[in-house]
């Protein structure tokens, strides 16, 4: 099946069809370990504490100035998945080492 | 399961801090290996696993009791290329997450790659290797290793928080493990599915490249 022309191109569209198409979809439920302390009752723990870093420019992937909740996930989605991905590359290419 | 900033104490945090950089350090050894024996070129495969393991995880699907779970893509990146590149793939996105959209602590980072990072694809690769030689099914094997994967980082992060004194070992490790074994499930589903998908697709050839 030689459906795709890059096959990279194929896989990288189909992360970007999953942020824009699903992840303003996504649950806003807490998550395992955040249902656990809120049950034992360590929740608060978390956000009392000062955090180590306040500089995440886009905190529970939502940037401050884009009011619609939907623009802003798959905005930040896909700025991380460019960064995710060009970080992995560069690790992996450093990893490489020189050729002869 | 992004531990956040708090939840553990400082000597926890810095302690696997610690560890994890000593796993890193090894992974690397035999990241360098597998990068440069490969020849289909499969660095850019690397890149485009860690993308998408990025964006599946944003996607939260609802379980019980008002609880969600999220993709977690360690069995996924070990499939493909084995648990030491699945350190680092799974390393740069909890760093990408941690700095860029405060999922996760920076000081617990340590921790999460700990978790996610290396129990996660190491109990993969050990349950999906023990129930193959057994059942003789690698579908079967691959969905259960996932869900492995889960399942024992959840209780690594459970350890991990009784160490800390935030929450004693007891119930935690119960409540975490019950949770996480439904999420493995969902776990499971997804990295059979986009396995299958990236192989019906012609995106990668062979399930499995050995390290």
């Amino acid at each position: 099946m030689k459906f795709y022309k890059n096959k990279y191109a194929a896989f990288f569209l189909l992360s970007i069809f999953l942020i824009i198409c699903l992840s303003p979809f996504a649950s806003e439920k807490p998550d395992g370990l955040e249902w656990v302390a809120g049950i034992k009752g360590f929740l608060h723990r978390g956000e009392e504490n000062p955090s180590f870093w306040k500089f995440s420019p886009m905190p529970d992937y939502a940037i401050s100035f884009i009011s619609s909740k939907a623009l802003t996930t798959i905005l930040s989605g896909l700025f991380g998945l460019l960064l995710t991905t060009a970080m992995t590359l560069l690790i992996c290419k450093c990893s490489k080492g020189k050729k002869n | 399961m992004h531990i956040p900033d708090g939840f553990l104490s400082l000597p926890v945090s810095l302690g696997m801090i610690g560890v994890t950089s000593i796993v890193g350090v090894i992974s690397h050894r035999r990241l360098k290996i597998f990068i440069e024996k490969d020849q289909s070129n499969i660095v850019p495969l690397m890149g485009c696993s860690a993308g998408f393991i990025f964006a599946a995880q944003m996607l939260n699907f609802p379980i019980l009791a008002g609880t969600s779970g999220h993709f977690l893509g360690a069995a996924f990146a070990t499939s493909l290329f084995g648990p030491f590149a699945a350190f680092f793939i799974l390393s740069c996105v909890l760093v990408i997450q941690a700095l860029f959209f405060a999922d996760g602590g920076l000081v617990a980072l340590g921790a999460n790659i700990f978790c996610m990072g290396f129990v996660a694809p190491w109990s993969f690769q050990i349950i999906r290797q023990c129930i193959e030689k057994v059942t003789k099914n690698s579908k079967i094997a691959l969905f259960l290793g996932a869900w492995a994967s889960v399942f024992f980082a959840s209780l690594a992060c459970s350890f991990l928080l009784a160490l800390s004194g935030t929450a004693p070992l007891h119930p935690t490790l119960f409540m975490m493990g019950s949770v996480h074994a439904l999420i493995g499930i969902g776990e499971g589903l997804i990295t059979a599915s986009a396995l299958l998908f990236l192989q019906k697709a012609n995106v990668v050839q062979v399930l499995e490249t050995k390290l």
